[in-house]
């Protein structure tokens, strides 16, 4: 009886450890879980940028953003990291202070409603915060901050404690209402039904018909419609603006493989990787794809006004943001 | 009196090393992330808030799932009923359940668009209010109450039989029973599974989250994540880490005070025969607890059948091989638990009565594990892994051996005090038998010791199936378990296959638990 079991972890072992062993250069990319899952954009990736630089692409899973940024500072120089990918722009600020990451010298023409001009860090994709509803149980959506609060609807979003939407959602009250903040968000907290450990939780509360709302992105419905050519979902277009998440990637200084962390960086902003990214990420490309993207993006909500903050300014704001919407929210 | 286990010195050594080990897989890492960190905030006010909630709702869920679990193990203990089998594995089911499987389920039936709220419509009344520390209540007595009343049916069914055909003949009235024989039981077993409840609790953060309605329901988990992600404050992180130990070990060091120790009048080691309990009042009695107890477990879990019943047919070879995966860890679990466990029970056994204290500690030490965060244990190993080369390489076993670990407070629930049962009334007649070391083992312990370590190697087994654990933090693509599989189709929308993957890992961790539970019953002699 115990034999087989001790075969089992055997071969677990051998197994994890046997795939080391190749000759081909290995490049070494961190990124958060979701793009490296089986249903994320990271197998497709990988694929075609091993077929082009002879070596092997290994991607590294390690929760979210934050996390992944937070697992970096703990290895430090040691980190076998050749490429981070997946930080954001209100983390971007602490990523550079770590000095572990090191210029490319790349440029493209970004698709980004707002200029970039980074020399570190570089956008493969993008998207706008919104909030989320489901056409058939929701008429008249509202159509700003205003307008959620004077209605009578149920949302529920993320903690900014623990999810990036919950402090993208924290950033975009603060771009929009600076000082009066606080005020908005006593208003906004009589409609939240609950705050979310991550957006995973608060999208399938959502879907369960738990609120009428959900804290997501203006490209979730485009899922619904392509894979379950569902088109009840849709995103409520706020006359505020919304507040953008920017997806960028660099190379780590101390890497050893560093041409081919620049070869993948450029192969970051190509059709073989961009063109994967709106069917799986479910973001926009940064750089448009010469196929353009699937029909279903054309019918998405296009915010008028997007709303970002500078990394330092989205750094200094964050602090400010919480402890005015913890004290609010705690009453 | 357990040096006849083993000569008394060496069953001591075992479990001092037990436990060693254990202490140094808990507070090993917590001193590895104190380790790096440099210079720390300190605690502010919002983690003294989390604080009062986290003992707040930690102490709710305990009293009220163990106040719930006597009226429903006895009902269990004396109704022999068409479904009771049944009923008595699926109590194993809340308990392993990825927190998003379990709020979704339960959301079906208590949420605003839940069961509950469509009947109250029906009748032009409001939808039900979870959110709040309410629905936090609710959710850890879900998961709990099972497991409470399994302990506290374990307790009824140690009372021997003849007691209570001693009770009967005598003419005992209800409430003599109570007095001479079910109170004396509940003394025993009540302070553990309170603890145990409280310390699981305590250490909750998806779940406060999910139904708590807003910051408000704040725990120290939540601020140790906080530290980590936000701030980047491992001191801080590793303060709140000693911070939640500190009130496990408070809650251990008061349910080892509260015990009262087993009395164990022996009896004839029989199967127990129904004499008590058995006039018209009772039964209903009887049948509406187990009715309550019944309807809060089916009801969810009907709920994520229903969901999963689409998606599970349609499984994409990633989820399956995930689940292969789960199983082995959960396997190894298995052992590493038991390993640990075995020499805990009887160390702490052979202490005994000359060094209670030394016996408390050895038996807290394994209990702790659970209150140890599950993200700091995760960052510390990370870092005490970093220089043996690539952490990834050890994701799976590490993974086993934390998930072991974790099970040792029900591992030793269940172990303790059955060795204990063991000795008292077997004790005197193996010594006299000159039964000693391994003979007495196999001859005396393992065939009464079948039941319980069945539960609980089953318990672990599927506890293990469901955690996410330390995987979460350092796994790549190709080394997903079950749950964070189920995590990742969620996340790319898939919520109709994360749902038929709910179902795959309940089905799995049922039949895990089912196995070792009836294979320790089958030929059990009590």
């Amino acid at each position: 009886m115990r034999q087989p079991i001790l075969i089992l972890i055997a071969g677990l072992v051998a197994a994890a450890t046997g795939a080391m062993a190749q000759d081909r250069p290995v490049l070494t990319v961190y990124t958060y879980d979701s793009f490296t899952s089986d249903w994320g954009p990271g197998p497709v990736v990988e694929k075609a940028f091993e077929k082009q630089c002879g070596c092997d692409l290994k991607f590294v899973g390690a929760g979210d953003g934050a996390a992944l940024l937070a697992r970096l500072r703990l290895e430090g120089r040691n980190t076998p990291a050749d490429v981070v990918l997946g930080l954001d722009t209100s983390l971007v600020a602490s990523a550079r202070e770590t000095g572990l990451f090191a210029p490319n010298g790349i440029t493209a023409d970004f698709d980004l409603p707002v200029t970039w001009d980074d020399p570190v860090f570089l956008p493969y994709d993008w998207g706008y915060f919104a909030f989320v509803y489901d056409r058939t149980r929701v008429a008249h959506p509202p159509e700003s901050f205003a307008e959620l609060i004077a209605s009578d609807l149920s949302i529920v979003i993320e903690d900014p404690r623990s999810s990036t939407p919950g402090l993208g959602l924290l950033l975009w009250v603060k771009s929009v209402f600076g000082d009066r903040a606080p005020e908005i968000w006593a208003g906004l907290n009589r409609h939240v039904v609950t705050v979310t450990k991550g957006w995973t939780e608060a999208y399938g509360m959502f879907l369960a018909g738990e609120a009428d709302m959900v804290l997501s992105y203006t490209t979730s419905p485009a899922y619904h419609m392509i894979a379950e050519q569902d088109d009840t979902k849709a995103a409520a277009a706020f006359r505020d603006g919304h507040y953008m998440q920017v997806e960028v990637a660099a190379r780590v200084a101390t890497s050893d493989q560093s041409a081919l962390a620049e070869q993948f960086l450029r192969f970051m902003l190509s059709d073989a990787f961009q063109s994967a990214i709106p069917t799986t990420n479910w973001m926009y490309p940064a750089v448009k794809p010469s196929g353009g993207l699937p029909e279903a993006f054309d019918s998405l909500v296009k915010p008028t006004r997007a709303l970002l903050y500078s990394p330092p300014e989205a750094r200094r704001m964050r602090d400010q943001a919480l402890s005015e919407w913890l004290s609010i929210s705690s009453r | 009196m357990a040096e006849h286990i083993f000569p008394m010195n060496r069953a001591v050594a075992g479990g001092a090393l037990a436990a060693a080990t254990v202490l140094a897989l808990t507070v090993g890492p917590l001193v590895a992330v104190a380790g790096r960190a440099d210079g720390s905030a300190g605690l502010g006010p919002a983690d003294w808030a989390a604080l009062r909630f986290t003992l707040l709702q930690a102490t709710l869920s305990a009293l009220l799932s163990v106040a719930l679990a006597v009226p429903v193990a006895r009902a269990l203990s004396r109704r022999r009923f068409p479904g009771r089998a049944v009923l008595v594995t699926l109590m194993g089911a809340p308990f392993i359940l990825p927190v998003i499987v379990a709020v979704l389920g339960l959301l079906a039936v208590f949420g605003r668009n839940g069961l509950i709220s469509h009947a109250l419509g029906l009748f032009g009344l409001p939808p039900v209010n979870i959110y709040g520390l309410q629905g936090v209540v609710l959710a850890h007595v879900f998961f709990n109450l099972p497991l409470a009343t399994r302990l506290v049916l374990q307790g009824w069914q140690a009372i021997p039989s003849e007691h209570f055909r001693l009770a009967a003949s005598l003419g005992f009235h209800k409430s003599d029973i109570a007095r001479v024989l079910e109170r004396p039981m509940l003394k025993q077993v009540l302070p553990g599974a309170a603890m145990v409840v409280f310390v699981i609790s305590l250490t909750s953060f998806a779940v406060v989250l999910a139904l708590g309605g807003g910051p408000r329901a704040s725990t120290i988990e939540l601020a140790i994540y906080q530290a980590f992600r936000f701030d980047f404050d491992l001191g801080k992180a590793a303060l709140l880490a000693v911070l939640q130990f500190s009130l496990g070990a408070v809650a251990v060091a008061a349910m080892l005070a509260l015990r009262m120790p087993d009395a164990g009048t022996p009896g004839h080691d029989r199967p127990l025969v129904l004499w008590h309990g058995q006039d018209g009042a009772a039964r209903l009695v009887d049948a509406l607890w187990i009715m309550l107890a019944g309807a809060l477990l089916v009801l969810p879990l009907g709920a994520i059948v229903a969901r999963g019943i689409g998606g599970i047919a349609t499984m994409p070879a990633p989820v399956l091989a995930a689940a292969l995966r789960s199983l082995a860890v959960s396997l190894g679990a298995v052992l590493v638990g038991l390993s640990l466990a075995l020499p805990i029970a009887f160390g702490a056994h052979a202490l005994g009565r000359r060094h209670p204290v030394a016996a408390g500690i050895m038996e807290a030490v394994g209990t702790l594990a659970i209150a140890a965060s599950a993200l700091v244990i995760g960052l510390g190993l990370f870092i005490m892994l970093q220089p043996l080369g690539d952490p990834l390489r050890w994701v799976l076993p590490v993974t086993a051996v934390v998930n072991g670990v974790m099970s040792l407070p029900f591992l030793l629930r269940a172990l303790v005090p059955a060795v204990a049962r063991i000795e008292t009334r077997f004790g005197r007649l193996a010594d006299s038998l000159g039964l000693v070391g391994w003979q007495r083992l196999r001859h005396l312990h393992l065939p009464r010791l079948r039941r319980p370590l069945g539960f609980s190697a089953g318990l672990a087994a599927a506890l293990s199936m469901g955690d996410l654990g330390v995987v979460a933090l350092f796994a790549d693509g190709h080394q997903a378990t079950l749950p964070l599989q189920l995590y990742r189709l969620m996340a790319a929308y898939r919520m109709e296959q994360a749902a038929g993957a709910a179902l795959l890992l309940l089905v799995l961790a049922l039949a895990l638990f089912w196995l070792f539970d009836r294979g320790g019953r089958i030929g059990a002699e009590t």
